[in-house]
């Protein structure tokens, strides 16, 4: 493997990196020079800027954040930026560590955003069970307030924002934007429908607001410093610049990788020495979830795939958020469905009846197949309950074995957002490839195929 | 319930396929709705046509092509665009459906036969016409505890709740009362109130009526009755004077519900609980099911000819101004008529008032250009709010007005001497010295086109407001598009109606084609004032002294002088000046805002003859009782504020051997001798066709009307010219000689039926077109009320009214009963402090000779130098300080030790 520049990461060896000075002295560029940069040019310049470099969204879609800044109706004041702070996708930790770590940087992003957009109020949604990065960007935002960074006349410029830092209070939904808006606003985080709902147009407080992700802001400061061909040069044309995954399961050395886009493949990350570093035992992979516990599941065939966005969607899953979860040869498959279902239905919001009702059922006959009260006609029902959320074929990996082909995402749905559907994907993923193991469930009752080991994520609670 | 689609007109229509036929539709309308009105019905759970979409049940899933290919949508998220293609019964659409109400169905207790809604429950009927035939589930269902009690009225069931947010979403965006929402997530999601918040709001039974299962249940029908035993009429609710329509449920000759029918130019399928669960009051056992005659301290019961007889003896012999008719606005139109006639035409006296004291004028009311509801309402439109807080007097006009301020930018300006469930929704809300309603209504006039200056020049700070606020309204009024609608009312009975008929006065001057709606409370008030149950007028909205020699030609007689309202009356009565008072479902030692007259009054009326459900107070102290019909009992048309006149209907058998109150008039006037020539309501309702200007046209009109009934008058009345109106009048042709046809002129096929059918006894003397038609009445305003200085050791009161308040009705209905707020006198933290009370303590209210001892609160919200109470609750003793001689009502305050 070649060296790859750290785009985000570059402060992370460096201890005191969370503090101001720290921030300035180290990393691959100086720290508040990208909003310096940014400052000598005009927000249009920055947003072309930031177009050139396609700077895609690293929250899960993948959206380009140019574009999507590009959304905001003209001349409808005012307009605000949100900062996605939210990460509760299982395996997925990658932001959490960047704010820990490196909270200026993102403040950085935030302020360049908010430059672009002509946004003067930048709303920071950090997840609730996140104290300690909550911790460190408070800090953080107190100093930059200090050092007149945020707030009035930004730098001796005109520029003005506020970073107001709002501290969620723990649902997965309130990841998806609309619900976080709402959560924001002080109501449920139920997601909004689009139509009419586009944030860009319709967001907090019904005014233009752009919800972006941690890491893509964490982005800005490096591509403002170094430029957009530099930002270029690195990762794949279509996906261009580094992402972080979050590589957790049954590796040897789990942990945030930052990895050049669309170049590097799931084997470099498993068995690569500066990633995973092999299964753990020497064991075979049995399973891997490609980009968090939404994303259908991939197995040993796809392991050479790329990480990258098109390829991974036409090969029937997604890259998501960047969590990628690895499961030997000794886990169980029915129990990690069952453990990805059960994350969904405790996290279904319950507005809409197809994921209210049925990811609840879905966990419920997994729950009683594995307890011993399978039925033979539990898997058609369980699929079909399934189709009933998510209707027509489901994105899935190709079982050449079996001779069944890939059907490549996205996948339909019933619901208002895609929680419900997402709950799908361990079920279609895992009964296709393991039907065997299900069988075995329910036919022979307790006795199990293989021994799970007692690792996570496949450890089912008592 | 049916509930329809909005009525939508189509100005920008596209043309959608549904299901391969094409339809026109209006651009922007919810495919669902455009959907149905092509008769393909979609099933649904969550979207009602009076709310926003939410799109959460997922039962409206259709296949859309929008030129990417047919995908599953919700139809209730989307908008009708040209070209849209829509399948409704495709196989994928089949399947979503089936999976929706299978979910849906998976945790449902399915306990229909113990359900109350089960027969009109919509989770059933769907089910059976969409759902799958059987379950696939094996697993536990969801328990909770059950019912829990949510308001005094609702309870839940949460067990059987499918989240649809209809009734959450009523309490927050209809009613604005956000005190039920979702609690917890995922599948425990339930619906609840804030811990010890109950859902006290007073459109709580409007839930139970939306509810698609039978999650929530209102107390006073559970387990009372199955669906397909009950008979279902459309009536009007007269618990005020809204007009709701009302689908009256029976069984067994007992009303057992009242349902909200979604009348659109009236209460879109909205009630409030007053009136959803009044039905409670005409069927307790304390009404009066025999007339009663005084035998020395005590009433006893008699046979009804003895009660008619010892009635008429104090009407018989009796000068005509000796007599007296208080009340009648509980009474149906035709007999407010036929008590009309009997008072002004056998009588022959003028001393009739239907308000009691908290009313306006009878040319303040009847003579001024009608604004309706929707006219108040519309979209865009600029309103000046002048009247009693419409969440505690009319409800469902505060709906209304909601939903037009907070959906329809409709702008209000709201004139009031203390704050109301309107002010924090009007775009300017100007809080006045009680009293002094016609000076700030004169400064805002004065302000217009002059800006601050103007306002100076008026008078700085006039009546209390702030002078840059005066011109802020004023310039408010000035942008407004179209013209200005104005709601009337009395704002607070402790200020004297002639305070608001000088605000009027004002508006009418600055704007000359302003329209107006009366927000009066009283069930019937304008059906009685439109029959001429008030002072000076006589029926079909004409003074009295223009109309005497029209009504002399078919009337027996008609008074020869004006007489006196209500508090004239009651101090007439005083002075010993009325032999015989008539109480036609009046109550005035209840009801009227001077305690101390009324009581006067009592002490010096010779007889009294009560008319009424109840033994009311005033009645106990009658010496003739007669029982009369209630609502549901009796047949018969009612006028709502607008005068929009509906049909009431006859369901149930009245108790005992009450009578309807238009027959008791056709009883006295024949133990009187005269005939007033009814036998039936249909002979009621042609003679006032024939007579009464205002109700020309109308059984045609009525006829050929739908059931949300007839605007009066069919031609706006100031429109008629007098002139012209003499030229017909006197005019040979029989067509157009009659006011009937002067008011249907413009309608051709109504103006040819009255005057054909027109009853050759009684109008004999009008067809041959010698007398001609009388003038409509017109809005004349009054010298300026003289208001006193407010004196710096005193508080100038404000009474405003509660919608539970201790009125008979309300004392008899089992649910609205106790409901009220508890008696106090709210002062400005201030003025309280000066007290040196704490946070709350006994004052004695001290207003020359009346006073009264009462809890002061301090509350932010009153003005200072100003003491608010709330009227007619149990203990408030408001109408024991208020002197409705005088203009405004200044009290003093002392603490009591």
């Amino acid at each position: 493997m070649t060296e790859v520049p750290r785009i985000v990461t570059s402060r992370w060896d460096t201890l005191d990196a969370h503090t101001i000075d720290g921030y300035r002295r180290s990393g691959a560029y100086e720290g508040y020079a990208g909003i310096k940069a940014a400052l000598d040019r005009s927000p249009a310049q920055v947003l072309d800027e930031v177009k050139a470099a396609t700077v895609l969204g690293r929250g899960g879609a993948g959206f380009p954040a140019g574009i999507k800044w590009g959304f905001c109706p003209p001349g409808v004041w005012p307009r605000y930026l949100v900062v996605n702070g939210d990460e509760s996708e299982p395996g997925t930790y990658k932001d959490r560590v960047l704010m820990e770590r490196d909270p200026h940087q993102l403040i950085e992003g935030c302020l360049i955003a908010a430059y672009a957009i002509g946004a003067a109020q930048v709303f920071l949604y950090i997840r609730g069970e996140m104290a300690h990065a909550q911790e460190r960007v408070a800090a953080a935002l107190n100093e930059a307030y200090a050092a007149n960074l945020v707030g009035a006349n930004i730098l001796g410029t005109d520029f003005s924002v506020d970073i107001v830092l709002h501290w969620g209070a723990g649902a997965y939904i309130v990841g998806e934007e609309t619900a976080l808006i709402e959560s924001l606003e002080g109501n449920r985080g139920m997601p909004r429908l689009k139509p009419p709902y586009f944030p860009a147009a319709k967001g907090l407080y019904l005014k233009p607001t752009i919800v972006n992700n941690v890491e893509t802001l964490s982005n800005l400061p490096w591509l403002m410093v170094h430029g957009a061909e530099s930002y270029k040069s690195v990762g794949s044309e279509a996906s261009p610049g580094t992402r972080l995954v979050a590589v957790s399961g049954h590796v040897n050395n789990p942990g945030v990788f930052e990895i050049p886009q669309g170049t590097t493949t799931y084997r470099d990350l498993f068995y690569g020495e500066q990633y995973g570093n092999g299964i753990r035992n020497g064991n075979e992979l049995k399973m891997f979830i490609p980009g968090g516990a939404s994303a259908p599941w991939f197995f040993p065939e796809q392991v050479d795939l790329p990480l990258e966005g098109r390829t991974v969607g036409a090969a029937g899953s997604m890259l998501g958020s960047g969590a990628i979860v690895v499961m030997d040869e000794t886990t169980d498959a029915v129990k990690a469905c069952l453990r990805v279902v059960r994350f969904f239905a405790r996290e279904s919001c319950g507005k809409c009846s197809p994921c209210r009702e049925g990811t609840s059922w879905e966990e419920k006959i997994l729950q009683r197949i594995l307890d011993g009260h399978g039925r033979p006609s539990d898997l058609d029902l369980l699929l079909d309950v399934a189709d009933n959320i998510s209707p027509g074929p489901y994105p899935v990996a190709a079982h050449p074995d079996a001779g069944l082909d890939a059907v490549p995402f996205p996948p339909r749905q019933t619901t208002i957002c895609p929680l419900g559907p997402s709950s799908v994907a361990p079920i279609t993923s895992a009964i296709r490839r393991f039907r065997h193991e299900f069988e075995a469930k329910i036919t022979r009752r307790n006795a199990l195929p293989v021994s799970a080991a007692p690792a996570a994520p496949a450890e089912v609670a008592p | 319930m049916s509930e329809s689609p909005r009525p939508v007109t189509i100005d920008q229509p596209v043309t959608i396929t549904v299901n391969g036929s094409e339809v026109t539709a209006q651009k922007g309308e919810l495919l669902i709705d455009a959907c149905e009105r092509a008769g393909t019905y979609i099933p649904r759970f969550c979207y009602h046509s009076r709310m926003s979409p939410v799109g959460m049940c997922r039962m409206c899933l259709v296949e859309v092509d929008t030129g990417r290919g047919p995908a599953l949508q919700p139809s209730c998220m989307l908008e009708c665009g040209d070209g849209m293609s829509v399948d409704t019964e495709s196989a994928k659409v089949r399947k979503a459906q089936d999976g929706v109400l299978e979910f849906l169905l998976i945790n449902h207790p399915l306990d229909c036969p113990v359900c109350d809604k089960g027969g009109e429950c919509p989770l059933q009927d769907t089910t059976v016409a969409y759902g799958p035939g059987e379950s696939r589930w094996v697993e536990e269902k969801r328990h909770y505890e059950k019912p829990i009690a949510i308001s005094a009225t609702v309870q839940l069931d949460r067990e059987r709740c499918i989240l649809c947010d209809r009734c959450t979403r009523f309490a927050d965006e209809v009613a604005g009362d956000p005190l039920i929402h979702f609690m917890h997530r995922g599948s425990n999601t339930q619906v609840n109130t804030f811990p010890g918040e109950p859902f006290s709001s007073y459109f709580s039974g409007n839930t139970v009526q939306i509810c698609p299962v039978g999650a929530l249940t209102a107390t006073p029908y559970r387990f009372k009755a199955r669906p397909w035993d009950l008979e279902h009429a459309e009536s009007t609710c007269t618990t005020c004077s809204v007009g709701c329509r009302v689908s009256i449920d029976t069984s067994r000759d007992e009303v057992l519900r009242y349902n909200g029918v979604d009348s659109d130019p009236v209460n879109w399928g909205w009630l409030c609980d007053k009136g959803r669960f009044g039905f409670e009051a005409i069927k307790h056992e304390e009404r009066l099911v025999a007339p009663l005659v005084r035998s020395g301290d005590s009433l006893v019961a008699a046979r009804w000819n003895d009660a008619l007889d010892a009635a008429v003896a104090g009407l018989r012999s009796v000068p005509a101004s000796s007599i007296a008719v208080l009340g009648g606005a509980r009474l149906t139109n035709e007999a407010a008529y036929a008590w009309a006639k009997l008072a002004k035409g056998v009588l022959g006296t003028d001393n009739t008032d239907c308000q009691l004291g908290d009313g306006l004028p009878a040319d303040a009311v009847l003579g001024l250009p009608v604004a309706t509801i929707d006219d108040v309402c519309r979209p865009g439109g600029t309103v000046i709010y002048l009247g009693p807080d419409p969440k505690e007097a009319l409800p469902v006009l505060f709906i209304r007005l909601r939903h037009a301020i907070v959906n329809d930018g409709v702008k209000v300006v709201e004139l009031t001497p203390q704050s109301t469930s309107l002010t924090p929704l009007a775009a300017a809300s100007l809080t006045y010295r009680p009293g002094e309603a016609g000076v700030l209504a004169e400064a805002i006039a004065a302000a217009h086109g002059a800006g601050a200056a103007g306002v100076d020049a008026a008078g700085v700070d006039a009546a209390g407001v702030d002078a840059g606020r005066i011109a802020a309204a004023s310039d408010l009024l000035a942008q407004a598009s179209g013209p200005i609608t104005v709601v009337i009312g009395r704002p607070s009975v402790a200020e004297s109606a002639s305070t608001v008929v000088d605000a009027i006065g004002a508006i009418v001057r600055r704007f000359p084609d302003a329209t107006f709606l009366p927000a009066l409370r009283r069930g019937n008030v304008i059906g009685a004032l439109n029959a001429g149950l008030a002072p000076g007028v006589l029926p079909g909205r004409v003074r009295r002294a223009d109309a005497a020699e029209w009504f002399g030609a078919a009337w027996p007689r008609v008074p020869e002088v004006d007489g006196e309202d209500a508090a004239g009356i009651l101090r007439a009565a005083a002075e010993g000046r009325i032999d015989t008072l008539v109480l036609l479902g009046a109550d005035p030692l209840g009801d009227f805002p001077d305690a101390s007259l009324a009581e006067q009054a009592f002490i010096g009326a010779r007889r009294v003859v009560a008319i009424d459900l109840f033994l009311t107070e005033s009645a106990r102290r009658a010496t003739v009782v007669l029982p009369a019909t209630g609502f549901a009992e009796t047949d018969g048309t009612t006028t709502n504020i607008e005068g929009r006149v509906t049909q009431v209907v006859r369901r149930v058998t009245p108790p005992g051997t009450a009578r309807s109150d238009w027959q008791l008039a056709v009883d006295l006037a024949d133990r009187l001798g005269a005939d007033l020539g009814f036998e039936s309501l249909a002979d009621i309702q042609a003679e006032m066709d024939e007579l009464s200007a205002v109700h020309a046209g109308l059984t045609v009109a009525a006829a050929a009307s739908d059931l949300d009934g007839v605007v009066l008058p069919l031609v706006s009345a100031t429109v008629a010219d007098p002139a012209e109106a003499d030229a017909t009048g006197s005019d040979s042709a029989s067509a157009s000689d009659s006011p009937a046809a002067e008011a249907t002129a413009a309608d051709a096929t109504v103006a040819d039926e009255p005057a054909s059918d027109a009853d050759p006894e009684t109008a004999a003397d009008v067809d041959d077109g010698l007398i001609p038609a009388p003038a409509p009445l017109a809005f004349v305003a009054p010298a300026p009320t003289t208001v006193p200085a407010l004196d710096a050791y005193a508080a100038r009161l404000v009474v405003g009214s509660t919608l539970y308040d201790a009125g008979t009705m309300v004392r008899h209905a089992r649910s609205s009963a106790g409901l009220g707020p508890a008696a106090s006198i709210r002062l400005h933290p201030l003025d309280h402090s000066q007290l040196g009370l704490g946070t709350s303590g006994r004052v004695r209210v001290i207003n020359g000779a009346r006073s009264t001892v009462l809890t002061a609160v301090a509350d932010g919200s009153v003005a200072r130098g100003t003491a608010v109470m709330i009227g007619g609750l149990e203990g408030g003793d408001d109408s024991a300080l208020i002197d409705v001689t005088a203009a405004v009502t200044d009290v003093r305050l002392e603490v009591v030790s």
